[in-house]
C-alpha cells in the first residue's frame, strides 16, 4: 500500500507547518486543517446544487442549468455573485438582532460538527472521547436557529414552518440518536476514530466488516438515514419549507446573502449527517474490498459521500411529501419502536457466539418486528383507486 | 484563573443578567440559551467532556426548545408594557441575600475547605457507563420508570376522549 498518497494531506500539513515558529505550531497545524475543511466542504456544496438541479432534471424531463460554463457546472458562481449583489431585504417589523443572528446560528454548528468526522486515516480535527456526543449536542443546536429565523420573521407563514420544523426535528432526532446507539453499544466506545477501527478488515465472501452488513446493522443504518433525511428538512421531509403549502417557510423573509447561508448550512448539514453514517455504519474510510485497499482512504470516505448524496438526490426526485399527521404516526409508531427493539437486537447480536445461529436470530428479530409494524400502522385504512371530483 | 475562563464567565453572566431583564420573553429565553451554553463552555474547560456536551444536548437542543414553546403557546410574544423593576424586587432581594447568606455560612463552615483536593482523573465515557449501568443501576432505573410514567401521562392528558 502506497502510503506517501494516503497521508499526502497530513505530509502537506506537517510541511506547513515546519514553516511557523515553535510556539505558533499547533494553532497553524489547526488553523491550516480548518481551512482545509471549510474548503473542500463548500465546494463540495457548490458543486451538490449543481448535480441536485441536474440530476432533478433529469428525473422530471427537462434539462436542468445547461448555460453557466461547460454542462452549466459554474451555474453556483453565478448563483452566489447573485446572491451577493442582491439587496438584503429586512421586513419593518422584524426583530433586526435575532433576524440577523439566525443564518449565522445555522452556519456555525454545520461547519462545528466535522471537527469529529475521520475523513481519512490519521485524518480528523479532534479525536474527542466523546467524539459521536459531540456531533449530535453541536446538531441540536440547529433546532434553535431554525426558530430564530421562524420568529424573528414576523410573518405567520414563516412562524408555522418554524413550528412544523422543530416538532419534526424533535421528533426524528429520537430515532436518529437511538439507531446510532446500537453501534455504540457494540463498539463499546463514542469515539469516531474507534468506531471506524472497529470496522477494519474482512470476513467471508470478502465482504467488508462493517456494520451495515449485519442485521441489526442494515436496520438501523435505513433508520439513521430515515432520520436524517428529516433532520435535514430534504424531501420527502420538507415540510417546514413546503413551498405550496406555507411558500418557503422559516426563510420566506430573508433575502440575498442570508438566504444563501440558510442554503449552505442546509447542506452542510446534509454531509455532515451522511458523513456520521459514513462513519457509524459504512465502515468509515475503510475500502470495500480488500484489493482496493491500495486507494487512498480519503478517496473512499468521499466515494461513498457522494454515493448518499446520489441517493438523497434520488428520493428527492421520487417521492411525494408526507402530510403532517403521516410524518409524526411515521416516527412515533414505527421509527421509535423499531429503533429500540434494533438495540435489543445489537445486544443479542453481540451476547451470542459467531455463527450462522445469530444471523438467522439477528434477522428473525429485524424482519419480524418490520413486518408487525408495518401491519400495525396500516390497520384501519382503506387504500383503493384515489377518485377525484374534478380532475377525472 | 485564566482568560478563557474569564471570556467564559463573563460571556454567562452576562446571559443570565440579560435573561433577567430583557422585556420581550423570547429575547430572554435566548439570552438563556446563551447563558446554558456558556455553563457547557466551563464544564468542557473543566475537561468534563461528557457532562458538557450533555449539557448542549439537553439544556439548548431540548430545554431551551420546551421554553420556548411554552412561550409561544401560552401567551402573546409581544413585549410587556408595565416596568420591569416592581415591588415584588424587594422581596425577591432578600430571598437571594438570605439564601447566599445560608450558602457562604454552610460552606464557611464544611469540613471541604480544609480537605485536600485530589488530582483530577481522566474520567472516560466508559467509566461513566460502568458507574451508571453497575454501581447506580438502581437510581437509573427509578428515573427511568419516573420519566415513562410522566411521558404516558402526558401522552393521556394529549388524548382525545371518546365521546359516547
Amino acid at each position: 500500500m502506497d502510503d506517501s498518497l494516503d497521508q499526502i494531506f497530513v505530509t502537506l500539513n506537517h510541511w506547513l507547518t515546519g514553516y511557523a515558529p515553535v510556539g505558533w505550531q499547533p494553532f497553524v497545524s489547526a488553523v491550516i486543517s480548518i481551512a482545509g475543511i471549510i474548503a473542500v466542504f463548500a465546494s463540495l456544496f457548490a458543486v451538490t446544487t449543481v448535480l441536485e438541479r441536474k440530476g432533478l432534471g433529469r428525473i422530471q424531463n427537462r434539462y436542468g442549468p445547461n448555460r453557466v460554463g461547460p454542462f452549466g457546472f459554474l451555474q453556483p458562481a453565478a448563483d452566489g455573485i447573485k446572491a451577493l449583489i442582491k439587496e438584503d431585504v429586512v421586513p419593518r417589523a422584524a426583530d433586526q438582532v435575532v433576524h440577523f443572528l439566525a443564518p449565522l446560528a445555522t452556519v456555525i454548528p454545520a461547519f462545528l460538527v466535522y471537527a469529529v468526522l475521520p475523513i481519512g486515516r490519521n485524518m480528523v480535527l479532534v479525536d474527542y472521547d466523546a467524539g459521536a456526543l459531540f456531533f449530535f449536542a453541536v446538531g441540536a443546536g440547529t433546532e434553535l436557529s431554525v426558530f430564530m429565523a421562524g420568529w424573528s420573521s414576523r410573518n405567520k407563514y414563516s412562524l408555522l414552518g418554524a413550528m412544523r420544523a422543530i416538532a419534526q426535528m424533535i421528533s426524528y432526532e429520537i430515532p436518529l440518536i437511538l439507531s446510532a446507539v446500537t453501534v455504540f453499544m457494540i463498539v463499546g466506545s463514542l469515539s469516531t476514530t474507534k468506531i471506524v477501527e472497529a470496522q477494519a478488515g474482512y470476513h467471508w465472501f470478502g465482504l467488508p466488516n462493517w456494520f451495515v452488513v449485519t442485521p441489526w446493522g442494515f436496520a438501523g443504518f435505513i433508520l439513521f438515514m430515515i432520520a436524517a433525511t428529516a433532520e435535514t428538512n430534504r424531501s420527502p421531509f420538507d415540510l417546514p419549507e413546503g413551498e405550496s403549502e406555507i411558500i418557503a417557510g422559516y426563510y420566506i423573509e430573508y433575502s440575498g446573502f442570508k438566504f444563501a447561508l440558510f442554503f449552505l448550512g442546509e447542506y452542510l448539514g446534509l454531509f455532515a449527517i451522511s458523513g456520521l453514517g459514513i462513519t457509524l455504519f459504512l465502515g468509515g474510510w475503510h475500502a470495500p474490498f480488500a484489493f482496493l485497499e491500495w486507494v487512498p482512504s480519503w478517496f473512499w470516505f468521499f466515494a461513498k459521500l457522494q454515493v448518499l448524496i446520489a441517493v438523497f438526490i434520488w428520493i428527492r426526485g421520487t417521492l411525494p411529501r408526507l402530510r403532517m399527521d403521516q410524518l409524526m404516526n411515521f416516527a412515533w409508531k414505527f421509527m421509535l419502536p423499531m429503533a429500540l427493539i434494533n438495540i435489543i437486537t445489537a445486544a443479542v447480536w453481540h451476547f451470542m457466539q459467531p455463527g450462522y445461529q445469530r444471523w438467522l436470530v439477528g434477522a428473525a428479530m429485524v424482519v419480524g418486528p418490520y413486518i408487525l409494524l408495518g401491519r400495525g400502522l396500516m390497520e384501519g385504512k382503506k387504500l383503493e383507486k384515489r377518485t377525484y371530483q374534478f380532475a377525472e | 484563573m485564566n482568560v478563557v475562563f474569564a471570556i467564559i464567565a463573563v460571556v454567562t453572566i452576562a446571559a443570565g443578567v440579560a435573561a433577567m431583564s430583557l422585556r420581550n420573553l423570547v429575547h430572554c429565553a435566548l439570552a438563556l440559551t446563551v447563558a446554558f451554553a456558556g455553563l457547557a463552555a466551563a464544564y468542557l474547560q473543566l475537561g468534563a467532556q461528557f457532562v458538557g456536551f450533555t449539557q448542549i444536548l439537553v439544556y439548548i437542543g431540548a430545554v431551551a426548545i420546551l421554553i420556548v414553546f411554552a412561550i409561544l403557546l401560552t401567551r402573546g410574544s409581544e413585549p410587556a408594557q408595565q416596568p420591569i423593576i416592581s415591588s415584588g424586587w424587594i422581596a425577591g432581594v432578600a430571598v437571594a441575600v438570605i439564601v447566599l447568606a445560608v450558602l457562604v455560612y454552610a460552606i464557611g463552615k464544611s469540613s471541604i475547605r480544609d480537605s485536600k483536593v485530589p488530582p483530577a482523573a481522566e474520567v472516560t465515557v466508559r467509566q461513566i457507563g460502568d458507574a451508571l449501568m453497575n454501581k447506580f443501576v438502581l437510581p437509573l432505573e427509578v428515573v427511568g420508570l419516573l420519566l415513562t410514567a410522566a411521558l404516558i401521562g402526558a401522552v393521556i392528558i394529549a388524548m382525545k376522549e371518546e365521546k359516547k
